[in-house]
């Protein structure tokens, strides 16, 4: 593989998907003390919000130590070169989050649906847009759909406004070919000027390697987290991820040593559990599950003594997509009662 | 003379048309004229086809018909935006409007909590929230009238076969107004609404969640047997309205489990979120024509 002098923009997932990891209490202090710790590094684009996007406070998800707009707030005044995204589920939040959102100094929008809905994202991206935002689509749960499909989904988002659309592996499901694939089909048949971009999960230990499949066939922008900090067995990690390009003469303009340090002194004291493949988070990228239910389903083995990895297994086969949370109790009573747990 | 009123349909889409088999079984309300715009529609040679009149001239087309044939009730499944005109050119004939759209000019509707109340007072237009409203707030009343409820919050998920083209362009609509009823209607202090949209095949049957946070420890008891009271409600205009989980009670959290499969009359059994919201719209005129019937109401004189 030859990615010489290939650009790479990077961008950090640990205080949104890392958001999932620690049940989304990250203080405000550890916010700004990793994301000016990022930006020293030269990270060039760093996400910060609720785990499940802006709103996403809720039972469902999760309440968070503080909101969407005290995070927003005081970690954008501290950023020399970083701007910051904020990630848009509609469904949970709505455009007055998103004009909160630009308010605060949000430069990019990303604007999340499942991969074959895309047209519930048309408010929202073409209110980014009409703001000048750099507007992205992200298309989740790509593994769930055909590359045609996933291709017609991105024309939708790209008619609304999008300047870049994502193709997002939420389970952590995707293998380098078929991350090949997709990418390479939405660079060949998407506008020249949109660009595309990757969300990896580590779930099948693939984050790396799909990751660099997706620079080859064509993706800019990559999504990674520092120290791997996110749902599941976590996002691309980072630092490992910069080692690897710097090697292969990417050009991805961050600081190997500070990216270094920031994982090892400021993320990984905080985590709450190691971010790694235990036998649940390797069932998700397995399954194909979203992997924010990684912390669900284990509290719900703990509550109802049902496996994490059966319930997993279940939602998988039904089809589960992203954001049926709630789904994870309502299966975990149904399977304790058939058992006479109950 | 009989104790039937005439209804008249604006919207002959898959809503409409359902809403149409629907009325033919009904006790209270005659089917007399459905209402489209495009004379060439499928629905409405359906509707002609099952034998009632038809205008494609729009509401304007229904108007000259109202009195002579003694319209007393009209659903609007059109859209927000023409249903403000639509409402007021009706009511100004003395039709009673059922909002089937998010346009929610009049007071939010959800018969088993406060439809008696509407119909006593004549409101001339109520509104039916969302599908995800009329499948969930019958259960956070059932929690709020045992004590205070804090917060509710509910998840709507509908297949993406039974998410129509509207809810798609403007699903904000959907979680502002489905959050606001949450609190006028259900009675929290605060709500809030999520809607997911799951294209698995073949099609999932609509799934709610509700969950409450009680001010005080809850009353599980009390809680349990208003929230079994409360299905039976609604199972009396929605018969595929089921419990699948809970209350399940978690500290102060109180968390129901629902599905609601539809009848299948024009739309397809998965398709509960669509079903629920003809049904009640439908219960809704019921009870109009029961309350004029008893006396308690007297529908706007016609001369």
């Amino acid at each position: 593989m030859n990615l010489k002098d290939k650009k790479v923009v990077l961008h950090d997932m640990s205080l949104r998907d890392g958001m999932h990891a620690k049940r989304h209490q990250i203080t405000v202090d550890q916010m700004v003390d990793i994301a000016t710790g990022l930006d020293e590094a030269g990270m060039p684009l760093i996400e910060v919000t609720h785990g499940d996007g802006l709103g996403g406070t809720s039972v469902n998800y999760g309440f968070p130590a503080h909101s969407d707009e005290e995070y927003l707030g005081a970690v954008i005044p501290k950023m020399k070169n970083a701007k910051v995204s904020a990630l848009l589920l509609p469904g949970i939040g709505t455009v007055d989050h998103l004009r909160m959102a630009k308010d605060l100094g949000v430069s990019t929008i990303r604007v999340a649906t499942h991969c074959t809905e895309a047209d519930v994202s048309e408010q929202h991206i073409g209110l980014a847009a009409k703001l000048e935002m750099d507007t992205v689509g992200f298309l989740m749960m790509a593994h769930m759909a055909t590359p045609e499909q996933i291709i017609e989904q991105a024309k939708l988002m790209e008619s609304y406004g999008a300047n870049c659309i994502y193709c997002t592996d939420s389970a952590g499901y995707m293998l380098p070919d078929e991350v090949t694939q997709k990418i390479g089909a939405l660079r060949a048949e998407l506008n020249p000027n949109t660009e595309i971009g990757f969300h990896g999960h580590h779930n099948m230990g693939m984050a790396i390697a799909n990751s660099l499949a997706a620079v080859e066939a064509g993706a800019v922008r990559i999504d990674g987290s520092v120290a791997g900090l996110g749902a599941g067995a976590g996002n691309t990690p980072l630092e490992v991820f910069v080692a690897v390009l710097d090697r292969m003469g990417a050009d991805h303009g961050i600081d190997l040593y500070k990216i270094m340090d920031v994982a090892e002194d400021r993320v990984v004291p905080m985590m709450d559990q190691p971010i790694r493949v235990d036998r649940d988070a390797l069932t998700l990228g397995y399954a194909g599950v979203y992997s924010s239910f990684l912390l669900f389903a284990k509290r719900a083995e703990a509550k109802y003594g049902i496996q994490a990895r059966d319930l997993l297994v279940e939602l998988g086969r039904r089809g589960t997509v992203g954001g049926q949370e709630d789904m994870i109790e309502d299966l975990a009573l149904t399977m304790a009662k058939e058992k006479g747990l109950i | 003379m009989s104790k039937k009123l005439k209804a008249a349909i604006i919207g002959p889409g898959n809503i409409g048309t359902d809403l149409l088999i629907k009325m033919f079984r009904s006790e209270w309300i005659e089917p007399v004229w459905m209402v489209g715009i495009d004379p060439t529609s499928d629905g409405l040679k359906r509707a002609e086809e099952m034998g009632i009149k038809t205008t494609s001239e729009g509401v304007d087309g229904l108007l000259p018909h109202v009195i002579e044939d003694d319209i007393r009730v009209a659903f609007d499944a059109t859209s927000a935006y023409v249903h403000a005109e639509n409402s007021r050119k009706l009511n100004e004939l003395g039709v009673i409007m059922v909002d089937l759209t998010p346009a929610a000019i009049g007071p939010y509707c959800v018969p088993p909590v406060n439809l008696k109340q509407h119909a006593k007072e004549l409101e001339m237009n109520v509104n039916m929230v969302t599908c995800g409203g009329q499948a969930t707030i019958p259960m956070v009343a059932a929690v709020s009238q045992v004590q205070d409820v804090e917060y509710g919050e509910i998840i709507a998920t509908v297949s993406s076969r039974s998410a129509g083209p509207g809810t798609r362009k403007n699903i904000d609509e959907f979680t502002r107004t489905t959050a606001g009823a949450v609190e006028k209607v259900g009675g929290a202090d605060k709500g809030k609404a999520i809607i997911i949209i799951n294209p698995a095949e073949p099609p999932l049957i609509m799934r709610d969640t509700v969950h409450c946070l009680t001010k005080d420890t809850p009353d599980e008891a009390a809680i349990t047997e208003s929230v079994h009271n409360m299905i039976k409600e609604v199972q009396k205009y929605v018969p595929g309205y089921r419990l699948v989980n809970g209350p399940v009670f978690d500290g102060n959290r109180v968390s129901v489990f629902l599905e609601v499969e539809g009848l299948g009359d024009y739309l397809p059994k998965y398709a509960g979120n669509l079903d629920i919201m003809t049904a009640a719209g439908l219960r809704t005129a019921e009870m109009f024509a029961e309350e004029a019937a008893a006396g308690t109401i007297e529908l706007p004189a016609r001369g």
